[in-house]
């Protein structure tokens, strides 16, 4: 079949399971007084249409952060002001000021809907399909098997359609920063990718790998020379797109320390809610939270992050190619993720390590079927389990240490077994926190026990990407690049 | 992470796509019309809790029990293991009873049913040769099961001509017996299926062109047939006989009170005569041929009602439409009597049965088309002429069913599946019969590509302009005649290849 056919066929598919998921519940929908992230945005709009710009991030009387204050930096709230100017059209009752607190309908909730969709068109789908169409290898069916896995991940879908957010714009920006580096277009890519960075904080998580990346390349170029020009014209258009992105808050020095504090809450602690990763974890034996001041959860959380980016941001600088800033890209995120501060959830987007909050969000459905969906489709389409060869798991190195302690052991067999004993966990841990009732005493159990679950195989993760990474085996050209 | 491996398991492809659709359907659970559980709660109450003798009168519900009695009582069979979900909805008043152990079992009935459905495309796609070595994509059996699975139809059509293929004939005719005491919608196919049967099986032997050898025919086997048939009938209806209430479940099988279309006119002959009939008085009062005071009051303004009358044509009665049908068919059941051309000529019988029932039916309503692609789509596979005629066909119904959800929110949905089968079904058929040329001349391309600005204008345009308040059934009736001209010209074609065919005795893939 032809390539169009192929990755229209492909589109398609996506669409449909991401508007089929958008016919299910929001996040807190009919809960009031707070509501959920769906009201957050819906807000926002309010917020970002009636009032003047000065005001946006500035608890007023018109303005009351503690309900749903802005936390997202200056281009979510451009993006909320259009959508407000579309909702004022279609409807003046979905963002009056005040009055339309907790406004639910069913056809505020397409429009709602229908903006997600529109974004996600405009702006990840090209993405996704330009990635996969220029950066994979293999025949076009592969390519377009890739596609349909990247297009149908179940957490992106769930969290933007179901639960409701717009993480397709900042994703897509990254991405297309990704495909402007890829294609050696530098200036593009970090203008994309500081849009991205513009419309949600948390692709500073990203951020590293790609300043890692853009330096290495120049100091290859070399420093006296090309090389300085280059990192001189990245450094302008980075700080331009900053500047007209800040642009209204740049009058008043108040402005951007406002929103900054908005972005970054220190005063918010350690972590909240249950967080897969380490800190919440440390928490269940220790309780860091309460033990140790917020300075030092601040100073401990930064050092351990700046130590788990710092060796594979070093390795990128040094030799700067697409496929080492790839494998930086998911160690820094990681990295973050697991030690940072104040870190949500959503900031993993793995659809079965979020059970708790999708269940809340009445998804349950949505989320068993395409996780299933997911899964299968990457088992059948990708043959995971058949490539867990030791080749394809670039271990060679890894498998000669192990070896002085752990002979006889067939690596790839017990990568396969772990495979099918976390699925098993998985779903054996689903099953309970839907179908059975916690113990009084431990109320939060099952929470607590998927976030631990989660939190040692990204743990696993991390220290597998960061080998992999850092051990770099002799690898002739025509291997594969990871995704 | 890890590669993309090239599709080469020979039977996961076909779970991998049965999973597929299941998933869709499951998301799309939420968006399912109350209307057909209401129907169906509302026929499992009254047979559950009413005696036989009040079925068929039973009329609380608007959803009166219109199917045959051998669905009645797989219904009342049903109801049983529906009591262990909620006994409430057993309850007849319990109108729009909707808890959530009813709409569990709903569920769970519809996912069944797909599981049944599921095995039956399977078995059919074993009727069909493989060829080795060709990619998974272009193998007929994929691209024929979800051209099936995809395709909202009807189930046990296949599991037909799975038998058909295998000469399981006395099989096949239970089977189809037993299919139309379930639903009479299928009386559209009896006739071809009836004829083919007699042709085929009664007769053991034609000669050596392909023509009738009246000597070999066997009362035996036409005596087992017929007691076959007449069997299930009798364990069917026999009930209702012993009443003497035949008439009443035959009233309410064949409702001829309703109106010759439906409320939205399906797209067949009637349309067009309904259109041509509106254009004439429009015209008539215009150059002041016609009273206008005369007309009937819903001819001018109206839209689509149901007792239809027609003002300037002859009105049309169901006795009417009966001889149409009759006559429409007529052709194709002497051409496989007088010819059969095995599995293949029967199935393009099958087809012409079926669009001619549809096209001069009285009420017919448009998911009756689905008759006739499933038939068809098994052809398409193998005949170039055939897979032209399928993409017209097919393109235009599904096109045709689109009024049927019309809600806001089903809108992306429908575009977006309608867009995925088209482009399958194109781009399938067209690796498939790469050679020779384009699968479509370019008057049917046009045709087509037509449908696109239709639908912005019917469903994005229209409805923000003024004319929505005063005729609002304007796209409604605009569809429908488009449809109505794609429908009649497969038809046309269809005929024309079926009256044409030369008598063939090169080894068809079916056999």
């Amino acid at each position: 079949m032809e390539n169009w056919s192929l990755f229209s066929l492909c589109v398609l598919l996506g669409l449909t399971s991401r508007w089929a998921v958008s016919f299910h519940s929001y996040s807190g929908a009919g809960k009031p007084p707070m509501f959920g992230d769906y009201e957050a945005q819906r807000h926002w709009q309010e917020v970002t249409y009636n009032l003047p710009v000065h005001e946006w991030y500035f608890n007023t009387t018109n303005n009351d952060l503690n309900y749903w204050g802005l936390d997202y930096p200056p281009l979510t709230a451009y993006h909320s002001l259009v959508c407000a100017y579309v909702a004022k059209l279609l409807n003046p009752e979905w963002v009056e000021l005040h009055a339309s607190r907790g406004y639910e309908s069913h056809s505020h909730k397409l429009f709602m809907r229908a903006t997600v969709l529109f974004t996600d068109i405009l702006i990840y789908i090209p993405a996704v399909l330009l990635y996969c169409f220029y950066f994979c290898d293999g025949s076009s069916k592969q390519k377009v098997a890739t596609a349909l896995c990247i297009l149908l991940y179940p957490g992106l879908i769930l969290i933007d359609y179901g639960h409701f957010q717009y993480n397709s714009v900042s994703l897509g920006l990254a991405l297309w920063g990704i495909l402007g580096l890829g294609l050696g277009w530098d200036l593009f890519g970090s203008l994309a990718f500081t849009l991205a960075l513009n419309y949600k904080q948390m692709e500073l998580y990203h951020s590293l790998p790609f300043f890692c990346y853009l330096l290495g390349k120049c100091i290859k170029q070399g420093l006296i020379g090309r090389g300085f020009f280059q990192l001189a014209k990245i450094s302008l258009t980075v700080l331009v797109t900053f500047a007209l992105c800040w642009m209204p808050f740049l009058s008043d020095p108040k402005q951007p320390l406002q929103v900054l504090h908005r972005l970054f809450p220190f005063g918010r602690g350690l972590f909240e809610d249950k967080v897969a990763n380490t800190w919440c974890s440390l928490n269940v034996l220790i309780k860091i939270k309460t033990l140790l001041s917020r300075e030092t959860q601040l100073f401990l959380s930064f050092a351990l992050t700046l130590l788990f980016i710092l060796p594979s941001s070093l390795k990128l600088l040094s030799k700067p190619n697409l496929w080492q800033f790839k494998l930086a890209l998911v160690n820094s995120s990681l990295a973050f993720f697991l030690f940072s501060f104040q870190v949500h959830e959503k900031s993993i987007l793995l659809a079965a390590f979020m059970l708790p909050l999708l269940v809340k969000d009445g998804l349950l459905l949505p989320y068993v079927v395409t996780s299933l969906a997911f899964l299968f489709l990457s088992l059948y389409l990708l043959s995971a389990l058949e490539r867990s060869t030791e080749e394809e798991l670039r271990l060679g190195l890894y498998r000669k240490l192990t070896r002085h302690w752990l002979p006889k052991l067939n690596l790839s067999r017990i990568i396969k077994w772990k495979f099918w004993f976390s699925l098993v966990a998985m779903a054996a841990l689903s099953f309970t926190s839907v179908w059975l009732e916690p113990p009084a005493k431990f109320p939060d159990l099952f929470p607590v026990l998927v976030s631990i679950l989660s939190f040692l195989h990204f743990l696993g993760f991390i220290i597998y990407f960061n080998l992999v990474q850092l051990m770099e085996p002799q690898r002739k050209k025509s291997q594969k690049k990871t995704n | 992470t890890v590669m993309a491996a090239p599709m080469t398991n020979d039977q996961s492809w076909f779970y991998a796509l049965a999973l597929g659709v299941s998933f869709l359907k499951c998301l799309l659970i939420n968006a399912y019309h109350s209307t057909d559980f209401e129907v169906h709660r509302n026929w499992l109450a009254l047979t559950h809790s009413l005696p036989v003798s009040q079925w068929y009168y039973e009329a609380t519900s608007e959803w009166t029990l219109d199917y045959p009695p051998l669905f009645a009582w797989f219904e009342y069979g049903l109801s049983h293991i529906a009591c262990f979900f909620d006994k409430e909805m057993l309850v007849v008043p319990n109108l729009n009873y909707a808890s959530p152990a009813t709409v569990l079992f709903q569920r769970l009935s519809v996912i069944v049913a797909d599981v049944v459905f599921f095995y039956a495309v399977k078995e059919c796609c074993k009727c069909l040769r493989e060829d080795k070595g060709k990619d998974l994509l272009g193998k007929p059996s994929f691209i024929l099961t979800v051209l099936l699975l995809w395709n909202f139809g009807l189930l046990i059509v296949d599991r037909i001509l799975g038998d058909l293929a295998i000469n399981k004939h006395f099989e096949g005719a239970f089977l189809f017996s037993v299919l139309l005491n379930l639903k009479h919608i299928y009386l559209y196919i009896a006739p071809a299926y009836g004829i083919y049967l007699l042709r085929c099986f009664c007769f053991t032997q034609s000669n050596a062109d392909g023509s009738l050898q009246w000597r070999s025919f066997s009362v035996v086997r036409l005596v087992i047939l017929g007691t076959i048939v007449l069997s299930t009938f009798a364990v069917s209806f026999g009930p209702f006989i012993a009443l003497g209430q035949l008439p009443q479940v035959l009233s309410r099988l064949f409702p001829f009170k309703r109106g010759l279309c439906h409320a939205y006119w399906a797209p067949n002959i009637w349309a067009l005569y309904n259109i041509a009939d509106k254009a004439f008085s429009i015209l008539g009062v215009k150059f002041r041929l016609l009273d206008i005071n005369k007309l009937p009051k819903a001819s001018m303004t109206g839209g689509l009602v149901q007792e239809f009358q027609h003002s300037v044509l002859p009105s049309v009665s169901p006795l009417a439409t009966l001889v149409c049908t009759l006559l429409s068919i007529l052709p194709a059941l002497f051409k496989i009597w007088h010819r059969p051309n095995g599995a293949r000529g029967f199935l393009r019988c099958l087809v012409i049965c079926a669009l001619g029932s549809f096209m001069f039916g009285w009420h017919v309503h448009e998911k009756a088309i689905m008759m006739a692609i499933l038939p068809l789509s098994l052809l398409a596979v193998d005949s170039r002429k055939d897979a032209g005629i399928f993409l017209m066909l097919s393109v235009t119904s599904h096109y045709s069913l689109f009024p049927l959800l019309f809600t806001t929110q089903e809108l992306p949905i429908k575009i977006f599946l309608m867009l995925l089968f088209t482009i399958f079904s194109l781009a399938s058929l067209k690796t498939l019969f790469r050679k020779g040329g384009a699968l479509l001349n370019p008057l049917e391309v046009t045709y087509l590509l037509g449908l696109i600005p239709l639908e912005l204008i019917c469903e994005f345009v229209y409805p923000l302009t003024v004319w929505q308040k005063t005729f609002p059934f304007l796209p409604l009736m605009l569809t429908s005649v488009y449809c109505a001209l794609g429908v009649t010209y497969a038809f046309i074609r269809l005929y024309i290849s079926l009256l044409t065919c030369s008598d063939t005795t090169k080894k068809t893939k079916m056999q």
